[in-house]
């Protein structure tokens, strides 16, 4: 491959790891930093893709939207419209078990993928929404630089919330949850708050990623591949770490990349099909991961719980 | 030989002790009880005797052989069995599926042993086919203590049997034990109804932190008037 | 009212579907202590694994049951064998991630040996029976057949057999069980090898209803998990009656509204279960 071609695909690459590394940040606010359990990311990201796409894209006759609306307002539609989302699941399963939040997720996300395949007035349905321009009538390459300006915005907003006292209750809920409901914190508010804010992070990368790709459609979510992905990155990076949550996108999106080599290396009559291949590998991964190394690369450093050896 | 004996224990979670230096046993044919103030660690001594709290030195022996830090199944097929304080029944399962139940590790059939539950507790057999989760509270220690009758036990060790029982039930659960006692069954409790505890027992032993403060038998603790103070209520 | 009944026919259907499903789902959640993601994606397996059975040995279906209901059985003792045992014991919550990873790795490799298009174990297309106005196709009774066969088999091992007491036990109470000598993990692999095993049962009648295709598992998780929790945690007999009644209500609401939105009723009554009666029909380990 050429230098022209080589920058191209590196401009490709670190599109995606940038888009993926606000959704990890996002995961790590819920699983993290709370031990909220978020099988529905590809839900959230969807409400923000779609979101943005509607409010972003040309009008158009056979659905509602197409408001050609500026970039930034799309992206603030994005956010503000996985709120009342995240509240409802949050809200139900707060007080509940992390497995509760779990099954939830999984449904919640359902239900979002159906009703945008469903509901095509809106969605266009599987037909998905074209024409999704890039701001500022920017290149790929210009529109790294606004990725990469959101990954930092969105890691110093994380980073900020994990010092300051809010942060603090967090991982206090996390780690000791009886000790600090007995402080008298309300528990249930601080664990929605924290579950909508990933939420919106979330949001937020799914409206990236519709401008960067140009269209969306229920194809693109492929819930399952996306959510797990994501989970993968947090895991292998370090859960509750926001430095191993980015640092996580960039080692699994590079493994992930080079899945695709691997597949293609093995005859296919061997494997059947190259993807499923890829995400078997991935899974694989994963539990390897799992059962050697659960705290990922870069392990959150902990102060010891009193009494406890270290 | 004792039939189960503590000594220099030092036992406790993660890495905190909350036993120091605790000695303590039982012979074949006594009732031993442990009293103490709230936190004395009463329960964790027990407990750890029966291999459900780590023990960091020190050893446990029952019948010369050494059982510390075994796990709870190898302490049950030896003979020794075990009544926690609370949720000490299946309440979704009937009383007769808890007895069963009891002697999982034993072989042979169920019916003799369960007999000679339901003639210390005809309670019991009045309502064998009722679901535990429902009973009462003294029907459900009558449960708990059946269970562990099953494996027919050698020793039986009782945190807390009364608690939460009116007068009445708390007199007649001293009287059972007793009586199942007679029958050739060690029994070693943790009480806090220590007055008629100690009028019961044989000996007993006084916890406080942790750690050995009395041990004598039980009329002659009854008669110390600073155990009297420290832990005996009017 | 013919549109009612015809209804409540595929409702019970699908819900005999779910009740399998459901009663090793809530095994496993009662006995282990955690929703298992994967519990679909055994059903998908087990299909296939009939499906293997079917095409290469030339039998029947039903013949193929009992060999995909032991391999799955088998495949899941292995599995947490191999990776949930060693993380039970160290972070009981990296159990949900396993799982999940778990249902992708299965999912993949149902697509790598099998391929992703839609499947069947019969060819052609099987002559519906007239019962007055209504239709049940020939396969429907064998399901609900086969299906409470299960049933009264896994109603006589939880109240009859050692082991099946043995598994109610912990299910209601970890702790007195191991204090009582149970051993843990030998009632733990049973609990795998039935789970597993009514789940490829589940799988296998779901295929022979509709057709195999790799994420038929998963689809169905959710209505799965509905059930366990409608139920009662760790009550099979309340996941049953659990499957039973969201299959129902899902076939039912295509009255009002699209079928589309059939898991969406699942999750709705659920979430109210959850809000309204979080300890299931019949009070479960929450």
């Amino acid at each position: 491959m050429d230098m022209a071609g080589l920058s191209a695909y590196a401009v490709f690459f670190l599109s995606l790891v940038g888009i993926y590394a606000i959704m990890a940040l996002g995961l790590n606010m819920q699983w993290g930093m709370t031990g909220q359990f978020n099988i529905g990311i590809a839900g959230f990201f969807a409400v923000g893709a779609y979101t943005t796409a509607i409010l972003t894209s040309a009008p158009a006759e056979s659905r509602v939207g197409g408001f050609d609306l500026p970039f930034l307002v799309g992206l603030a539609g994005s956010v503000i419209a996985c709120i009342p989302v995240a509240w409802l699941v949050g809200r139900i399963t707060a007080r509940l078990r992390t497995d509760y939040l779990a099954i939830a997720t999984i449904g919640i996300a359902e239900i979002i993928r159906l009703f945008f395949v469903n509901e095509s007035w809106l969605s266009n349905g599987t037909r998905g929404i074209p024409g999704i321009e890039k701001p500022f009538g920017l290149s790929n390459n210009g529109y790294l630089l606004i990725i990469i300006a959101f990954v930092a915005l969105a890691w110093l907003l994380v980073e900020i919330a994990r010092r300051s006292p809010w942060g603090r209750v967090l991982r206090a809920i996390r780690d000791n949850e009886p000790a600090t409901a007995a402080a008298g914190k309300d528990i249930a508010r601080f664990r929605l708050q924290a579950f909508i804010t990933g939420s919106c992070l979330m949001a937020l990368g799914g409206g990236l990623y519709a401008h960067f790709v140009g269209f969306v459609s229920p194809e693109a979510f492929r819930p399952l591949y996306g959510t797990f992905l994501v989970w993968v990155m947090l895991i292998a990076g370090g859960s509750g770490n926001n430095l191993g949550a980015m640092l996580g996108a960039l080692v699994v999106w590079l493994i992930w990349s080079s899945t695709e080599m691997i597949a293609g290396l093995v005859p296919t009559a061997l494997i059947g099909s190259e993807s499923a291949f890829r995400v078997f590998l991935i899974g694989v991964l994963l539990q390897i991961i799992l059962v050697s190394r659960p705290q990922g690369l870069l392990p959150e450093k902990r102060p010891p719980m009193p009494g406890e050896k270290r | 030989m004792s039939l189960m004996s503590a000594e220099a224990l030092y036992a406790g979670y993660g890495g905190v002790d909350i036993l120091r230096n605790l000695h303590l046993r039982v012979e074949a044919d006594e009732i031993v009880v442990i009293i103490g103030p709230n936190g004395a660690g009463k329960s964790t001594a027990m407990k750890a005797m029966f291999g459900l709290v780590p023990i960091r030195s020190g050893a446990v022996s029952y019948r010369g052989e050494t059982i510390t830090n075994q796990p709870a199944e190898r302490m049950v097929s030896r003979g020794i069995a075990y009544v926690p304080q609370e949720a000490n029944v299946f309440p979704s399962l009937s009383v007769v599926e808890n007895l069963e139940l009891g002697a999982y590790v034993l072989r042979g059939p169920n019916g003799p042993r369960m007999e000679r539950v339901f003639e210390i507790f005809p309670r019991l057999k009045e309502r064998r086919h009722q679901q535990a989760g429902v009973m009462s509270g003294g029907e459900r220690q009558m449960v708990a203590m059946g269970r562990a009758l099953m494996v027919e036990p050698t020793l039986l060790m009782l945190d807390e049997p009364t608690a939460g029982l009116s007068p009445r039930l708390i007199d007649e659960t001293f009287e059972r034990i007793r009586g199942i006692n007679q029958l050739g069954i060690g029994v070693l409790m943790v009480e806090q109804n220590a007055r008629q505890a100690l009028a019961a027992a044989d000996r007993g032993y006084v916890l406080a932190t942790g750690e050995n403060r009395y041990e004598d038998t039980g009329p002659a603790l009854l008669a110390n008037p600073e155990v009297a103070e420290m832990f005996l209520g009017g | 009212m013919i549109e009612i009944i015809q209804l409540l026919i595929n409702g019970i259907l699908l819900g005999s579907i779910l009740a399998l499903g459901a009663v090793g789902a809530t095994m496993i959640f009662g006995v282990l202590r955690f929703a298992h993601f994967a519990h679909g994606d055994f059903m998908a397996i087990g299909a296939y694994f009939a499906l293997t059975v079917v095409t290469v040995f030339n039998l029947p279906v039903l013949a193929a049951l009992p060999v995909a209901m032991l391999l799955t059985g088998g495949l899941a003792i292995l599995i947490d064998q191999v990776v949930y045992r060693r993380i039970r014991r160290v972070q009981p919550v990296i159990l949900l991630i396993a799982s999940f990873a778990t249902a992708l790795v299965l999912r993949s490799f149902i697509q790598m040996v099998w391929g992703s298009s839609n499947q069947v174990y019969q060819v052609g297309i099987q002559l519906p029976w007239r019962i007055g106005p209504f239709t049940l196709k020939p396969d429907h009774l064998l399901i609900f057949a086969a299906a409470a066969g299960l049933v009264l088999i896994v109603h006589l091992f939880l109240s009859r057999t050692r082991m099946g007491k043995a598994m109610r036990a912990m299910s209601d109470n970890m702790d007195l069980a191991l204090v009582t000598g149970i051993p843990a993990n030998r009632v733990i692999m049973w609990t795998w090898a039935i789970g597993g095993a009514l789940a490829a049962a589940a799988g296998v009648f779901l295929g022979m209803d509709t057709r195999l295709h790799p994420v038929m598992g998963w689809t169905l998780l959710l209505p799965i998990f509905a059930a366990t929790i409608l139920g009662g945690i760790g009550r099979p007999y309340g996941a049953i009656l659990g499957g039973l009644v969201i299959g129902c209500a899902m076939e039912l609401s295509t009255l009002v509204i699209p079928g589309a939105y059939k898991p969406a009723v699942a999750f709705a009554i659920m979430v109210a279960t959850l809000v309204f009666r979080p300890q299931g029909i019949i009070k479960g380990n929450a």
